[in-house]
């Protein structure tokens, strides 16, 4: 045999190899894809039957649905915005737009709309900062390498856990049999909410910060306050802000939602807006909120960019 | 160490001017931060105003509202003015019909005695007279002269009205005593029929009892095999409704499933021609990334009550709100993640001769799949958390569920058990989530530290 033929066959063999290895990747991927597509299917299949009305049936009727929307007269959308008394008004609830002004100063009042923006921007401004104020210190117990103590550390990391998972609703739903129904339970609710949510974003900061800043501190006799104060604060400060900024995104939206069951702001009145079929109004609120939505990222995005550089986040919740 | 002179001081200060003469904005912006802070939450004070909301809150009700979550109440009646005393329970009482609980007790001279906590905490009671024990204290209570009077000191545990006297014993219940009737309520520790509901015919067996009647008793309901009868009034639970409440669960599993997932196909495409590294046209890009933003500003609540009033309120409107709001966040992480990548790999694949796609599949492709599917999955999480709250202003789920299992503030132990499952769930899928986001890290770490070691 000579030494060609014996090359020949090793490569062959490897070559096999790889295609056998492809194959079964290939048969792998294939299978994963298959699941998947069947999954996708059987859940369409569930939702449609559990639904109350179902997709075929309602489709052709969906632009029947959009035609409520196309208000008679377009200049009543600014009217619903502005407060601004309409021509169309017949004393129904449709166009009694003048009815909600929050008078300020004389004849200076603040648009309903307005004020109900107002009400679910400061919801989650609110919630945002009890969110931080906790978190902060919070992470800094749940953080391995900083830890006072590993027992309070496993305490606090479950408690954090705990707040992320549980239902946000079920939490207002209690506070809003005690503080009454209002935007002071989707405060708490949302508040706790961030509390778990930030902790553990603070805390994985925390676990990756430089420790020899810590190390020179702890060489001088700085007791754990001091630590922590001086050497990790000034690391993760910058990140922590970054991540407070993409909660407050975040929590304008759950706000909006807490509203439509009863959290207050301009969520209910959406929700009421749509299911009584006020095109004008439903437009101007909708017009709002996604200008609303809109600017708080635009802010929010250039603040972080500010603050942390070109740094890509992932979403989180 | 020596002490430092001053002019060495000044030396250090003049080498690191950076250090020691920072602009004023740059010294003080923390102070105004926090000053603004200040200010704004004083504002949030009266905003929302609070001092009165928290003086007109019921904080009473919190501790009550918390042990509803894991214990019930039985409040048995007794009518003195009847010929015969005999109590009486609501209707639907968690007993069932014919209820004989042993804690009352008819006595042989006529009297009744309810036993609250043991014999430490009892009340007996006739047509005449009423005896209260708890605390070690024994109350007796005279009902013959048109109201009920203590004979006796009156301990801190009992309050005297006009025409009741109301004893609380704490967690355990309480006693109200007129002329006319007394009224027991004695609360339970657990979750009462979580199996069997009153009208089964497996009710108030034991675990044993109803496992020897599934696995050889005579048909209790004729034509049906006992484990199915026992499957099915256990699915039917009146008080629970598992069935519907697993149903629901379901259907909050497979909105965050659905939505996601179709999400994630259509945005898939569309990222690449987002990308400005990759899209044929700047202008495309910019429509694509407007629509993007556009997709995520109208808010999962809007698409929710728009679609729940396409297609009625169930699973697919909730699907369809966050398939709609999906297309915009994770077209934009993954056009996002598409313009980080590296160059070289498409410049290699180019350099072959291949076509467009090709070069996508094999230049882009193998980079960018790992993210994608991490960027899916934390979405997935998210959104399962996200698809209960949506579920509340009926876009299906056990949203709904829950929020009417709260307005009426009288069923906290099935709004307690739904919670139970939801955070079974949350916990289920992040771990899910976790483990393959785990996975798909270790596979990028070792795909980067093959690219750095060959160079």
């Amino acid at each position: 045999m000579t030494s060609a033929t014996l090359h020949s066959d090793a490569t062959r063999q490897q070559a096999d190899a790889w295609r056998r290895q492809t194959s079964l990747r290939r048969f792998y991927t294939g299978l994963g894809v298959g699941l998947l597509l069947v999954a996708m299917c059987a859940t369409m299949w569930f939702a449609d039957e559990a639904n109350a009305g179902h997709f075929f049936d309602r489709l052709p009727h969906i632009l029947d649905f959009l035609s409520w929307l196309v208000p008679k007269d377009w200049n009543d959308v600014w009217r619903a915005l502005f407060d601004i008394a309409s021509p169309n008004d017949k004393g129904t609830q449709e166009f009694n737009f003048p009815l909600g002004r929050v008078y300020i100063w004389g004849g200076f009042y603040i648009p309903e709309y307005f004020e109900l923006m107002l009400t679910t921007v400061n919801v989650a401004l609110v919630s945002t900062f009890i969110g931080f104020v906790f978190a902060v210190p919070f992470s800094f117990i749940a953080a391995r390498n900083l830890t006072p103590s590993p027992v309070l550390r496993l305490i606090v990391k479950r408690f954090m856990e705990l707040l992320r998972a549980f239902p946000e609703i079920v939490i207002a739903g209690l506070f809003a049999a005690i503080v009454s129904i209002g935007p002071v339970a989707a405060i708490i609710a949302i508040g706790l909410h961030s509390i778990g949510a930030l902790g553990k974003l603070f805390y994985e900061i925390n676990e990756n910060i430089d420790m020899r800043a810590e190390e020179g501190l702890r060489a001088v006799g700085a007791n754990w306050f001091e630590r922590v104060r001086f050497a990790d604060l000034p690391q993760v400060l910058p990140n922590f802000m970054s991540y407070t900024l993409l909660r407050i995104e975040i929590n304008v939206r759950i706000s909006t939602i807490m509203g439509a069951v009863g959290g207050g702001g301009i969520g209910e009145e959406l929700k009421l807006s749509i299911s009584r079929g006020f095109g004008a109004k439903t437009l101007a609120l909708v017009l709002l909120l996604f200008v609303t939505i809109f600017l708080v990222d635009q802010f929010s995005a250039w603040l972080r960019r500010k603050l942390v550089g070109e740094q890509a986040f992932l979403m989180s919740a | 160490m020596a002490a430092i002179t001053a002019s060495e001081l000044s030396a250090i200060e003049g080498r690191h001017p950076q250090i020691f003469q920072r602009p004023a904005y740059k010294r003080f912006w923390p102070l105004l931060l926090i000053a603004g802070t200040v200010l704004y939450l004083a504002y949030a004070l009266w905003f929302f105003s609070l001092p009165q909301v928290l003086r007109e809150s019921h904080w009473e009700r919190l501790p009550l509202f918390l042990s509803q979550w894991i214990s019930y109440d039985l409040q048995p009646e007794f009518r003195l003015d009847q010929p015969e005393i005999t109590p009486k329970y609501p209707r639907f009482s968690a007993l069932g019909e014919h209820p004989d609980p042993d804690w009352v007790i008819k006595n042989p001279d006529g009297t009744f005695t309810v036993l609250i906590d043991g014999r430490d905490k009892t009340v007996t009671f006739d047509k005449i007279r009423a005896t209260i024990v708890a605390n070690g204290q024994t109350v007796p209570v005279s009902l013959t002269g048109g109201k009920p009077v203590v004979t006796g000191p009156v301990p801190d545990w009992v309050t005297v009205h006009d025409d009741e006297i109301v004893a609380k014993m704490g967690f355990v219940g309480e006693v109200r005593v007129t002329v006319d009737r007394v009224k027991v309520r004695k609360r339970f520790l657990g979750w009462a029929n979580f199996v069997f509901d009153t009208r089964s015919p497996f009710f108030g067996k034991s675990a044993g009892e109803v496992i020897s009647l599934i696995a050889s008793g005579p048909e209790l309901k004729p034509g049906t095999s006992n484990l199915a009868l026992a499957a099915d009034n256990i699915w039917n639970n009146a008080q629970w409704q598992h069935g519907d409440v697993w149903t629901k669960l379901l259907q909050t599993i497979v909105m965050a499933f659905l939505g996601t997932l179709l999400g994630g196909i259509v945005a898939f495409p569309l990222a690449f021609f987002a990308a400005r590294n990759i899209t044929p046209s700047g202008l495309l890009s910019q429509v694509l990334k407007r629509f993007f933003d556009f997709m995520r500003s109208v808010d999962m609540l809007i698409w929710a009550l728009f679609f729940t009033r396409a297609f009625g309120p169930g699973p697919l409107a909730g699907s369809a709100a966050i398939f709609f709001t999906e297309i915009g966040t994770l077209g934009k992480t993954y056009s996002e993640a598409l313009e980080n990548i590296d160059d070289k790999p498409r410049e290699g694949v180019l350099s072959t001769g291949a076509n467009g796609l090709l070069v996508q599949r094999y230049g882009v492709l193998p980079e960018v799949v790992p993210v994608f599917i991490s960027q899916t999955l934390y979405q997935w999480e998210s959104n399962t958390r996200g698809a209960t709250i949506i579920g509340a202003v009926g876009a299906g789920g056990i949203g709904l569920k829950l929020w009417e299992a709260m307005r009426t503030n009288s069923n906290w132990a099935n709004v307690f058990y739904m919670v139970l499952l939801t955070l079974l769930v949350v916990f289920i899928f992040d771990n899910i989530s976790n483990f393959l986001r785990r996975r798909l890290s270790r596979t990028l770490h070792d795909y980067n530290r093959l690219q750095a070691a060959q160079g």
